[in-house]
């Protein structure tokens, strides 16, 4: 039985097509559906394991990075999420879509739907793309496994992640719920560019309690391919990127925890 | 009523926005600002009550973990620590009927907290609190050089909460007649001059008989019309005109020159740039010269389509807005191409002036060149990213004369299906324009192209600027692309210049079209019938869509929130109509309009310059003492070699454009598999971009460009010809096949009514032809803009004739590219090509105050087999790195190769292949000649011999090895150490910031 992944889009979503094409290299079928196709029939969901919010500038991000998309979710989709949720199902958000979910208080999710964190203007001001190190510590995520290391691009202006206390920061680190820091390329802590925005704690990646949800800033779809890694000419081409293993995770845990899809 | 919301950031987290105008304010010098907080304000207008606008506020204006906000009123919080005692404000706002982004996406979030039937309006505006002892003359300054342009916003100084009521526009219906048909010459040229409609005397007089024939006066909308469409934007007039030139002919053109010695060219363009096309007649060009873009065969699905465009004038008044809507409108080119191309790349080429330059050296009405490059940069990224196209090509270039005409060039590649190249309206069409709504931005953006910039253009064509919203364009290219794959429209086009006029007039050219204005959906009232025809508001196509298919097609624009509205429709009977509100306003026929334009007549002339060169002796007689002595250092070569390479390498046009690269999202789409740095901490300065525009598969395109207007002060023939080598090296660096390759050109000139002016036109326009046919290289599409000076009130300042050559290749296996950084010790280094004692233009006598004569040329005969030898040698995997020599010679793609690699290098001179006069063989020629067509290429020991087999006959010699000491040396013709520099101490000169920060 496929995995159905739904991939969903707005006005000012722009890494659909690339994070479509990764799940299906790791064998998932997907369906890119505009918000406002999903608010008209939202029992849609029902017939999806993983729902995707990719990277973007949804609704151009005038109002702050996700804000205008949160609130959209959070008016009109609140309680179909919510189900979805509850069904122990994967909800997955990538540099926008981590924007949003931090901003409808899915994640960190302490308290659900509320707002605990955000992510905010780099300190270098302005957007930039490039290339860093990740490495996972000890996590509850259902997708990362603990001390995995992934190189992966940036590319945002608002990726500096900030929680409301100290409070806060300290639940989600006891948790387990900080999944990817930002590391040199020896997998240490370093300060600019390395962590590229000044997260807190060097965050660039967290998920919810329950592990089902995930948020990066990081594109791992943009690592799926041997000739995505910037240094290739120079190494040669691997085997895959290495971004694809978070989508192949993704697909594996649906197949083993979710069994057979409903359908 | 009008509620005022403020937002700041909390005390404790840094404020990005007011940590920017706080750098940019000390920039200027005014040492007196200590602080700077930005409050973004937001104005709604409407009838909630406060709980509902704190709602609003909380929901959608606020980030509650770094910022806080209040409602100014009674009890109102305060905000100590950012304002107070000597603390200022200055308050900017865009003026009414700029366009505002922030608008559409409030009332998009208003709608979903149901508050929007509440809501009239929501506009917004930024105040800075600026903390120190500010005099009101430094705060004035602070708010107008730094903070607001006055094209598009208003500024209040210290007045705390400043109300914006909404205007009420009207316009009443009011036919307006030109009195042209009495008119004599002066009162015809006071009409263009006043209507900056930018026609000539014969212009004017041919629509005036035309009238007169009618026996009536046009309308002003028809005049409009008519100027949109003969402009020097839409049709090239100059280019295609009889052009005859006085001066050396290059050889190949005798036969063109007659009895008096004049070359007789009837239609430069066709002769020239088109000219090499159809001679060469590439079975894979699919559309040339005909469409938005140019079209070339790729895959067995696709075609791809590529166009780069210029929006010069708009980024000298207002640079963000200009350069936004100059990416913005290339970007619609690929879209409105065929039946649309999907848009997958974009290019940007920027040349600025000095960015050091003192503040009271700017001439007036001239922004600061840092400014100009800020904004452009700001502009190009903001529109792309949010687009989400890559943009990972490029190159920028400096020169005063750059400052008060900056040029701005953007490139957009399309991916077209094989089957939506054909398109063409058909009578009973209906024309549906999709996207952004018209308001009054933009009007004669295509008359104001081709006026001379001057000290009053700010003030005169505010209306030419404009500000984009991206958004509005991606949702139209999604849509768009999904109403292409049904078949529901039978052709298409952008609005660009001319807007709606050129729009529909260009589809319904073959068959007559009618449309009626008020239909025309609008941001705001108050536009008279003329304004809405010709405003070149962005974010809009037009479509031709048979009646029977319109429903289909609304509901794919409606399903995400696109706007698309029948204006008209196609008809038979070849005139163009256009009504409002039943009154017809312009009636013209479409061959009058399309083909009335008369044949413009021009002189050009070119007399060789003179330059003293160190290698011309005979140059150095008439030369200055200063200039001679300059001439005899240069040829004794520099005292400390290492110390003129860091210097070169620290040069503004060589030195790491990373603070601009960085800024762009060079990898959306994940497509782009070499990217614009690379080397082994990915800063290096990559030759060409590589894409796969198909996600899966490895069929690539290697994209990249060239342009040196320093040899164009001393031959435009020759640098038209390096610019091309140059995007041809660049292309055959990463290993794609020039026999795959299609060029485009883009000519930026000062005013070519000065026969100076058009006769370097005509020079470079020749070795275009030359050229592209020497190395069997189309050209598909190109644009020229014509009139890029500025006049400060004393003098007029012309840019340097600017001749951007943009190069596109197939390439089969994009894992066959290689990249610039040398991959590791223990390898060999060759050269490949031929150096000449060619200093003119370089960046090594630059340093000796000097520009020189000795420019280099482009041996074609050899050129072309060294590239296709080099690519077959890549294709082989015989190669490790590759890099072409251009600004600053071998020295410096030697250097750049070893630092972007980590690699050490050791070069011999010796073996460098020479041509020339002995005297010349010279350490500082072979070190820093820009002689064309040349690589170096690191080669692994095994390789070797294979990798010398296929260069036989060609110029190819080992200069050196890799090795892994951390330094380049280099050794001289004597044998003597000429440099032993560490790669640390070249790649920091090579690393000098763009910018402070």
């Amino acid at each position: 039985m496929p995995v159905n992944v739904l991939i969903l889009r707005t006005a000012g979503t722009n890494c659909d097509q690339e994070t479509d094409f990764a799940f299906q290299l790791a064998g998932a079928d997907t369906a890119l559906v505009h918000v406002n196709a999903l608010r008209a029939a939202p029992a849609r969901m029902s017939e999806f394991q993983i729902l995707v919010i990719p990277g973007g500038f949804s609704y151009g991000d005038d109002l702050g990075a996700g804000k205008v998309l949160a609130n959209e979710l959070l008016s009109s989709l609140r309680e179909p999420l919510e189900r979805f949720l509850d069904q122990g199902k994967l909800l997955i958000g990538i540099c926008n879509g981590f924007q949003v979910l931090v901003k409808t208080g899915l994640l960190p999710g302490l308290e659900r739907w509320r707002q605990q964190a955000t992510l905010t203007f780099n300190d270098s001001h302005v957007f930039e793309d490039r290339w860093t190190y990740l490495a996972a510590p000890e996590n509850v995520s259902v997708l990362v496994g603990d001390g995995e290391r992934l190189y992966l691009p940036v590319a945002h202006a608002e990726g500096k992640f900030v929680a409301e206390s100290e409070e806060v920061l300290r639940q989600i680190r006891d948790k387990g719920q900080i999944v990817y820091r930002y590391t040199d390329p020896e997998g240490k802590p370093a300060g600019y560019p390395w962590n590229p925005n000044g997260s807190v704690d060097d965050i660039a990646g967290i998920c919810d309690p329950t592990g089902r949800i995930l948020g990066l800033m990081p594109h791992p779809e943009r690592h799926c391919l041997p000739v995505h890694d910037p240094r290739w000419p120079r190494e040669g081409l691997k085997e895959e990127g290495e971004g694809l293993r978070i989508f192949r995770r993704a697909v594996q845990f649906v197949e083993e925890k979710l069994g057979a899809p409903a359908g | 009523m009008q509620y005022r919301i403020e937002v700041v950031h909390k005390k404790e987290w840094p404020d990005p926005a007011g940590l920017s105008a706080l750098a940019d304010i000390r920039d200027l010098g005014i040492e007196a600002a200590r602080d700077v907080r930005a409050v973004d304000v937001f104005l709604v207008d409407g009838t909630l009550d406060r709980d509902e606008v704190r709602t609003l506020t909380e929901k959608l204006f606020l980030d509650p973990v770094v910022q806080q906000y209040r409602i100014p009123g009674p009890g109102q919080e305060r905000w100590d620590w950012a304002e107070g005692p000597g603390v200022h404000s200055i308050e900017v706002k865009r003026k009414p009927g700029v366009m505002d982004p922030v608008q559409q996406s409030a009332l998009k979030g208003a709608e979903d907290l149901s508050l929007r039937d509440k809501i009239e309006a929501i506009r917004t505006a930024r105040k800075y609190l600026v903390r120190g002892d500010l005099s009101r003359a430094e705060l004035e300054r602070a708010a107008w050089k730094a903070l607001a342009n006055d094209t598009i916003e208003e500024v209040h100084i210290d007045q705390p909460e400043v109300e914006y009521p909404l205007h009420e526009l009207r316009y009443d219906f009011d036919l307006v007649e030109v009195p042209l048909v009495q008119a004599d010459d002066d009162e015809m040229l006071r009409i263009s001059r006043e209507g900056v409609l930018s026609l000539s005397l014969e212009e004017m007089k041919t629509i005036q008989d035309h009238f007169r024939k009618l026996g009536r006066h046009p309308t002003d909308v028809e005049l409009e019309i008519l100027a949109q469409t003969w402009s020097e934007h839409c049709v090239h007039k100059t280019l295609r005109g009889h052009i005859t030139y006085e001066g050396p002919v290059p050889e190949g053109w005798e036969d063109r020159v007659d009895q008096d010695g004049r070359l007789v060219l009837d239609n430069l363009l066709a002769l020239t740039v088109v000219g090499a096309t159809t001679k060469l007649a590439r079975p894979w060009c699919v559309s040339v010269f005909e469409d938005n873009a140019g079209v070339i065969e790729f895959d067995d699905a696709y075609h791809v389509c590529f166009k780069v465009e210029t929006h010069n004038h708009p980024s000298a008044i207002e640079p963000y807005g200009g350069a936004n809507t100059g990416i913005g409108g290339v970007i619609r080119d690929p879209l409105g191409t065929g039946l649309g191309a999907k848009p997958i790349l974009n290019t940007d080429v920027f040349c600025f002036g000095p960015l050091d330059m003192a503040e009271e050296d700017v001439p007036r009405g001239a922004l600061h060149p840092k400014r100009v490059m800020k904004g452009v940069v700001a502009g190009v990224r903001d529109y792309g990213n949010r687009m989400g196209i890559p943009t990972a090509n490029g190159a920028v270039y400096f020169d005063e004369r750059y400052t008060g005409n900056p040029l701005v060039y953007c490139g957009n590649i399309g991916l077209l299906p094989k089957d939506c190249v054909e398109k063409a309206a058909r009578p009973g069409d209906l024309a549906v324009v999709v996207g952004g709504r018209t308001g009054r931005d933009g009007i004669h953006g295509a008359t104001f192209s081709s006026v001379e910039l001057t000290s009053e253009s700010e003030e005169v064509s505010g209306g030419a600027v404009q500000i984009g919203n991206a958004i509005t364009e991606k949702k139209v290219a999604d849509t768009l692309l999904k109403a292409r794959d049904r078949g529901l429209y039978t052709g298409l086009t952008d609005c660009g210049a001319g807007g709606l006029s050129c729009a529909v007039g260009e589809m319904g050219q073959e068959t007559g079209a009618e449309a009626e204005i008020q239909h025309i959906p609008l941001k705001y009232q108050g536009l008279s019938y003329t304004e809405i025809w010709i405003s070149e508001a962005q974010e809009r196509m037009v479509l031709s869509v048979p009646p029977e298919n319109l429903d289909e097609l609304m509901e794919i624009f409606q399903s995400e929130d696109v706007e698309a509205t029948v204006i008209g429709r196609f008809t038979d009977d070849g005139m163009l109509r256009v009504k409002y509100g039943g009154n017809v306003v312009a009636e013209l026929e479409m061959d009058f309009v399309h083909k009335g334009l008369p044949r413009f007549k021009g002189r050009a002339k070119w007399e060789p310059p003179s330059f003293p060169d160190p290698l011309v002796e005979e140059s150095w007689a008439e030369a200055t003492s200063e200039q001679a002595q300059a001439c005899r250092k240069a040829l004794a070569g520099p005292d400390d070699c290492a110390d003129a390479l860091a210097r070169i390498l620290a040069a503004p046009n060589v030195r790491s454009k990373e603070w601009i690269v960085r800024q762009y999202d060079h990898e959306v789409q994940g497509q782009t598999v070499v990217k614009p740095l690379v080397g082994v901490n990915c800063d290096g300065p990559g030759d060409a971009c590589v894409i796969t525009p198909v996600l899966g598969s490895h069929k690539g395109l290697a994209v990249g460009c060239g342009l040196n207007p320093k040899y164009a002060d001393i031959d435009t023939y020759h640098s038209a010809a390096c610019a091309i080598d140059e995007a041809l090296r660049n292309i055959t660096a990463v290993g794609a096949p020039i026999e795959r390759t299609a060029i485009l050109d883009n000519f930026c000139w000062g005013n070519t009514r000065r026969p100076e002016q058009l006769g370097t036109l005509v020079r470079a326009a020749l070795a275009c032809y030359d050229y592209a046919v020497g190395f069997g290289v189309p050209f598909i599409s190109g644009k020229d803009s014509l009139n890029n000076e500025f006049n400060t009130g004393e003098e007029t300042i012309s840019i340097p004739p600017t001749l951007l050559i943009s190069a596109i290749a197939v390439m089969e296996d994009v894992r066959h590219a290689v990249t610039m950084d040398l991959k590791g010790p223990g390898n060999l280094l060759y050269l490949v090509g031929m150096t000449h004692p060619e200093l003119g233009g370089s960046h090594y006598l630059e340093l000796f105050g000097l520009t020189g004569i000795t420019v280099p040329h482009v041996r074609v005969q050899r050129a072309r087999p060294i590239m296709q030898a080099l690519w077959s040698t890549v294709q082989r995997g015989l190669v490790r790195s590759c890099h072409d020599l251009s600004e600053g010679g071998m020295a410096t793609a030697a250097a750049e190769m070893a630092f972007a690699g980590a690699v050490g290098l050791e070069i011999s001179l010796r073996s460098v292949p020479y041509e020339g006069p002995d005297g010349h063989r010279l350490d500082s020629v072979l070190l820093f000649s820009e002689s064309a067509s040349r690589f170096l290429v690191e080669v692994p020991p095994e390789n070797a011999a294979a990798f010398e087999a296929e260069f036989s006959a060609l110029p190819l010699a080992q200069v050196g090895l890799t090795n892994d000491a951390g330094a380049l040396t280099i050794v001289g013709l004597e044998g003597q150490k000429l440099m032993e520099a560490p790669l640390g101490r070249l790649k920091a000169a090579w690393l000098t910031p763009l910018v402070g920060r």
